[in-house]
């Protein structure tokens, strides 16, 4: 058996968090992962590659973003002082731009001139768009045709930039599917093309390169943190589609035992299998697009359809890193449902002036259910991950805020 | 001697290379998959490639994707496919090679499925998007069922990973012509003879070409440097139309007429 003639293989596992990750693609993607994963470890050994990194993203993208301590609705939960991490602040409108920026100048180093891209909720997509502008690159933005009906501003935007929106019309017609195509294209075009993949998903090294670029994230939460309380936070929330702003706010924390963290998943309309994307409600571990993680699928090993008022978090994965911290329990993932985001939208709208994303209405809805049964000393974090004027069709219609007015 | 071994053994003899046809399972039924699967053998296929639906086929163009939407749409799933091959080996000694994305495997359960497939009379398993890095563990239950084990390479691959590609490989290696995912071209492509001549250098294994490949001349041109020539777009498309409008005996007839014609025999009965 060829299994026996040769039981160990030549070329040791890549990539791995605990049990999950690794790199799962077609033998044509392999050799462009690697060049990726090359030049990404020269990029991190090189201050140049740092000091370019970071003059972006505080001259162009507005970091550092604030720490904002939400008075009026730490008064009304009662609890620990609740503050807000403002990435809904950055240019673009959300998080996004710290991983678009950082492998625009990668890709710059790399000799890439064309970028490719999936988009969920726009954000991904406009951020890609934005620094392709910036840089002088081709862009090319794949989007579910479902994604591209609900987020039309977002569209507008992408090609205001100059970019090119593919709409995708394939399986669920949302994110799952842009990232099917942007594959394809890759694996076609991966000599002159450079994927810039949006969340911590997909094969090695994307989960922790784009982690890497989103961990400034955590690291100015925590010192921003420190300097107002002279403590650490109780507990962190953040909104988990593929994970990307959750992992960068918690992993400057992971060495500190006592802060909890918890990550919020798309309830949906109900946990029933095809009305969320809730991965730790009703997934398993599987393969999905280069990665081994928690998934939505059926008996068959079928990709299961999901739903969510959220497109950015309407999605069936979840990145490998999120999975090892809840086997592990370092970090806990709660389901919250279409009706408690937007409920949440509008608390944090009338308390405190802020209309956060649909994805960021997650993560604080999980904070309003829990912060009044905290101990009432110290304080907690929410990630408020992109601001909600893209969402504004959604949520003016599911609040009834229009009457008879169309955006 | 695995069956494989014996195939393209006997096709090096006759001086040709296999003609290796991929079919989905299940597209435009399980009852047509095996008589077109019958027919195809009866008209000169030496190895079958069974496709396995999956929802995600990330590496396959807009035919093969439809193809497998279809099948899954009839509710068509890994049981199905096995018990398809079953059938197809009840009846034929074409050599039967899966084809599929690895999640539906690992759901079933790694040794679970080996078992299934070897009792269904299946000769060996390729996963799209397996790499040999990454395939220990399938490697250990397959070989144990005296699965063969097939992956691909491509021209992107250096010669570093054409060894371990060719290291992990029992039975042939599939070679891809070309970047990009499946679907026929007029041509076949300048890096494709220069893969196989590199393949070759670290392995005594037949190598399969494919992707891109659906007519007579190219699969000529490509049996002069390759052992096995794959050819599955193309035939893919002349199933569906012949479905659409004969059913699964317009699918048959369209498979064997498509077949014959790249054969350039009229029939091998």
């Amino acid at each position: 058996m060829s299994a026996l003639r040769h039981p160990v293989s030549p070329i040791s596992l890549a990539g791995r968090f605990g049990a999950y990750g690794g790199r799962y693609v077609p033998e044509t993607l392999v050799q462009p992962l690697e060049e990726l994963s090359a030049a990404y470890a020269a990029a991190q050994a090189d201050p140049e590659f740092h000091a370019e990194l970071r003059t972006l993203l505080e001259k162009f993208a507005g970091r550092p973003t604030p720490l904002f301590l939400a008075q009026r609705l730490t008064d009304l939960l009662k609890g620990p002082r609740v503050y807000l991490k403002r990435e809904d602040l950055l240019h673009t409108g959300a998080h996004k731009i710290n991983n678009c920026l950082g492998q625009a100048v990668l890709a710059r180093r790399m000799g890439k001139r064309r970028i490719i891209a999936e988009t969920g909720a726009g954000q991904h997509g406009v951020a890609t768009a934005t620094v392709c502008a910036l840089f002088g690159f081709e862009c090319v933005v794949y989007m579910g045709e479902e994604d591209m009906a609900r987020q039309a501003l977002n569209v507008a935007r992408m090609r205001l930039l100059g970019a090119e929106v593919r709409g995708v019309d394939a399986g669920s017609r949302t994110l799952k599917d842009a990232i099917n195509e942007a594959m394809r294209d890759w694996v076609t075009n991966c000599a002159t093309t450079h994927y810039m993949l949006g969340s911590v998903l997909g094969a090695h090294p994307y989960p922790s390169m784009v982690r890497d670029f989103h961990v400034c994230i955590g690291e100015e939460a925590r010192a921003q943190y420190l300097a107002a309380e002279n403590a650490l936070p109780a507990a962190l929330f953040a909104c988990v589609g593929g994970g990307s702003n959750a992992i960068g706010l918690f992993h400057a924390f992971l060495s500190d035992a006592g802060v909890a963290m918890i990550g919020a998943e798309a309830g949906g309309r109900g946990l029933q299998l095809g009305e969320h994307a809730a991965r730790f409600n009703g997934g398993s571990p599987g393969v999905l697009q280069g990665t081994y993680s928690y998934i939505l699928q059926d008996d068959h090993g079928q990709i299961a359809l999901t739903h969510s008022v959220s497109a950015g978090l309407d999605y069936p994965a979840i990145g490998p890193e999120h999975a090892a911290l809840h086997d592990s329990g370092r970090a806990t993932y709660v389901a919250v449902g279409d009706r408690e985001a937007l409920q949440a939208c509008q608390l944090l709208a009338r308390t405190e002036g802020i209309i956060p994303a649909l994805e960021s209405a997650h993560a604080v809805a999980a904070a309003l259910e829990r912060v009044p049964h905290m101990a009432k000393q110290g304080g907690v974090i929410i990630n408020i991950s992109g601001r909600g004027d893209k969402d504004m069709g959604i949520i003016g219609r599911e609040l009834g805020l229009t009457h008879g007015e169309k955006f | 001697m695995s069956r494989f071994a014996e195939i393209f053994s006997r096709t090096k003899r006759e001086r040709r290379s296999a003609l290796v046809p991929f079919i989905t399972a299940g597209d435009p039924s399980l009852e047509g998959s095996l008589a077109i699967a019958l027919e195809l053998a009866r008209v000169g296929a030496d190895v079958l490639e069974l496709g396995v639906p999956f929802s995600d086929p990330l590496a396959d163009g807009p035919v093969i994707q439809r193809s497998s939407e279809r099948a899954l749409a009839r509710g068509v799933h890994l049981d199905h496919v096995l018990e398809l091959a079953r059938c197809i080996r009840a009846q034929s000694s074409i050599g039967l090679l899966l084809f599929g994305y690895y999640n539906p495997f690992l759901r079933m359960g790694l040794e679970r499925f080996a078992a299934a497939a070897a009792v269904a009379g299946v000769d060996g398993v390729l996963v799209t998007d397996l790499v040999p890095e990454e395939a220990a563990a399938y490697r250990a239950a397959l070989g144990s069922q005296g699965l063969d084990t097939v992956f691909l390479a491509a021209p992107t691959s250096p010669d570093a990973r054409l060894q371990a590609i060719a290291q992990a490989s029992s039975g042939f290696i599939y070679a891809v012509s070309r970047t990009g995912v499946t679907g026929a071209r007029n041509q076949v492509p300048a890096g494709a003879r220069e893969l196989v001549s590199r393949l070759r250098r670290h392995t005594e294994l037949p190598i399969a070409l494919g992707f891109g490949l659906s007519t007579a001349q190219q699969v000529a041109e490509v049996a002069g440097f390759a052992d096995g020539v794959v050819v599955g777009t193309a035939l893919v498309d002349a199933i569906d139309r012949g479905a659409q409008t004969g059913g699964d005996a317009g699918a048959v007839h369209a498979a064997g007429a498509f077949l014959r014609g790249l054969n350039g025999t009229p029939s091998r009965t």
